[in-house]
């Protein structure tokens, strides 16, 4: 998955401006700056979430296996089922643990029972949570902690079996604990997805990621192996920035 | 304002001030708080003593008629000699008014509030929204004036009747006015859902019209149910309305096109004629009671769904 030159403006204002990047395969890209640099802008537009702001528009392109996903013929719904998504704050429907991570399954029409429930079971033992909610899978998600929240949460995008699986800052409303859980699943997760991951935790991107990318008010500035971006940085500004002088 | 500045027999003058002043807002702030005790006491009062008056008033009919044969009375004929005080025919009416008046404001009023939350564009939203709570606002005897004037001589002609006043025309108004309030409600109910949810299951590739009928619904279902249920209960308290165009007959609804005689309209109409604490007077207060209770049960209900469902927002940790 790729973009090129890509703008993206809410009415008049560039959220995004020329950003050209590559994501990699069975790789960890994450994408640091300060708030307001647009890195979350650039993954909605990943998934095409964008598309609900009224007034905002896209431009440039932004490639999928070679296709342009902003292509007027690009089925979005389609788009969005090989482009999981796992967003800041736990969002669990509130219906079953089940129920939600069958959601997806569902919507594209599947009803078998045994498949279903065999796919909620693959999934769950994806996110790590399998052991901890398999007698409590009737119960309602809500009453699941932050971290198994999140943890739910992608299970419930792996379901579907996506292909890029976008994380918009997984761990920000969560403790040290449940955050260590989610990036030794991202770890697990890499061999067979192409992930994308907004972060605000320098700490983290350095951990978990392969590739690291720079953004200042909506500019890439730099992009690198996250271990040249942290260890021996090109511009002064990333060096700046990751070393918290400023940011 | 305030300086602690001075030293020894001033600063000593300046702190009594400090105290005397704190005093004084400490006995404002009480005169205040027992202003708005009294305020909020004198209107529960008001309404307290309105409910016992109304008890007061309606039970003594049960001691000439059995609770039962009031309310399973098929025969109301208050001024007959002698009198009969059955009020079932007018409980049948303001059920079957209510309940044909819901199936025509319910879907009508709920996807008008599923359209305005979640399809109308934000500019449309702002311009209907307030339109519909303003039809909240029609006088019900304005309403019941179009019901009279326009709806029955058109059903009259159209279905050949020998009247327009009747069931159908009165749920036909009912439904007109417990339409803003079930859609008003609604629209707040979906319109508060939390967008993360929304985003999630668009995120998992469901489209905008499975994201409506699997999330978005059931997430705000308990503030739908409060509308319905308020809708309801608002149709089946109104009076204006089926006074002037339910058609008065005290009859059980076989059809449609029967002519009817809601509880509110009963009382309404009979009232004024009924000698004071005679018979008569206590069964209108009676079935003023039944009818409050029917109101009272429909609130209880709304306010248990409004409880028990409560909107489950965005996850808390």
């Amino acid at each position: 998955m790729k973009t090129t030159d890509l703008d993206f403006y809410y009415g008049d204002f560039p959220a995004l401006e020329g950003v050209s990047l590559d994501f990699y395969i069975n790789r960890v890209t994450a994408l640091i700056g300060p708030s307001g640099c647009g890195k979350s802008t650039l993954l909605r537009c990943l998934n095409r979430m964008n598309d609900l702001i009224p007034y905002s528009r896209a431009e440039g392109k932004v490639l999928l296996d070679g296709q342009d996903i902003y292509d007027p013929n690009v089925d979005v719904v389609g788009l969005r089922r090989r482009i999981g998504m796992v967003f800041q704050k736990p969002n669990p429907f509130p219906k079953t643990v089940f129920e939600n991570v069958a959601f997806g399954l569902r919507v594209n029409g599947i009803s078998k029972k045994t498949y279903l429930a065999n796919r909620v079971e693959e999934s769950l033992n994806l996110a790590a949570l399998w052991d901890e909610v398999s007698d409590r899978l009737d119960d309602s998600a809500l009453g699941l902690s932050g971290g198994q929240q999140q943890r739910l949460c992608i299970a419930r995008a792996l379901a579907v079996e996506p292909e890029v699986l976008l994380m918009d800052e997984p761990c920000s409303a969560l403790d040290p604990i449940a955050t260590q859980k989610i990036e030794e699943l991202i770890h697990q997760l890499k061999s067979s997805y192409t992930i994308i991951i907004v972060t605000h935790n320098m700490q983290q991107a350095a951990r978990v990621s392969d590739i690291t990318g720079f953004f200042y008010l909506g500019k890439l500035i730099e992009v690198d192996d996250t271990d040249t971006i942290f260890t021996r940085p090109k511009l002064q500004q990333t060096e700046d920035y990751i070393t918290g002088r400023f940011g | 304002m305030m300086s602690f500045a001075g030293t020894g027999q001033n600063q000593i003058k300046e702190m009594d001030e400090f105290a005397r002043k704190g005093r004084g807002r400490q006995r404002r702030e009480r005169a205040i708080r027992i202003f708005f005790f009294c305020i909020a006491l004198a209107s529960i009062t008001t309404l307290g003593l309105i409910v016992v008056f109304l008890f007061m008033e309606g039970l003594p009919i049960f001691a000439k008629v059995s609770v039962n044969d009031f309310i399973f009375g098929r025969y109301w004929y208050p001024t007959d000699e002698p009198p009969d005080f059955g009020i079932f025919a007018l409980i049948m009416a303001s059920l079957a008014v209510t309940t044909v008046a819901s199936v025509i404001s319910i879907p009508l009023g709920v996807l008008t509030a599923l359209y305005l939350a979640e399809v109308a564009s934000a500019r449309i939203r702002e311009l209907v929204k307030p339109i519909v709570e303003l039809l909240a606002a029609l006088p019900s005897v304005v309403i019941g004036f179009f019901g009279m004037v326009v709806v029955a001589p058109f059903l009259q002609e159209v279905f050949d009747l020998p009247t327009g006043l009747n069931l159908f025309n009165a749920s036909l108004m009912l439904a007109f006015m417990s339409i803003p309030t079930i859609c008003s409600i609604s629209e707040d109910a979906i319109f508060s859902v939390p967008t993360e949810l929304k985003e999630a299951s668009l995120a998992l590739g469901a489209t905008h019209l499975e994201t409506i009928v699997r999330v978005i619904v059931p997430a705000s279902i308990s503030g739908i149910a409060t509308a319905i249920i308020l809708g309801m209960s608002r149709a089946i308290g109104e009076t204006m309305v089926v006074l002037m165009v339910a058609g008065g007959a005290t009859l059980i609804p076989s059809s449609l096109f029967d002519p009817v005689r809601p509880m509110p309209a009963s009382i309404a109409a009979e009232m004024a004629e009924a000698p004071f604490r005679g018979d008569h007077y206590y069964a209108l207060f009676a079935t003023g009671i039944v009818l409050f209770i029917f109101t009272l049960l429909f609130n209880v209900v709304a306010d248990h769904i409004a409880h028990k469902y409560r909107q489950v927002g965005a996850a808390t940790l």
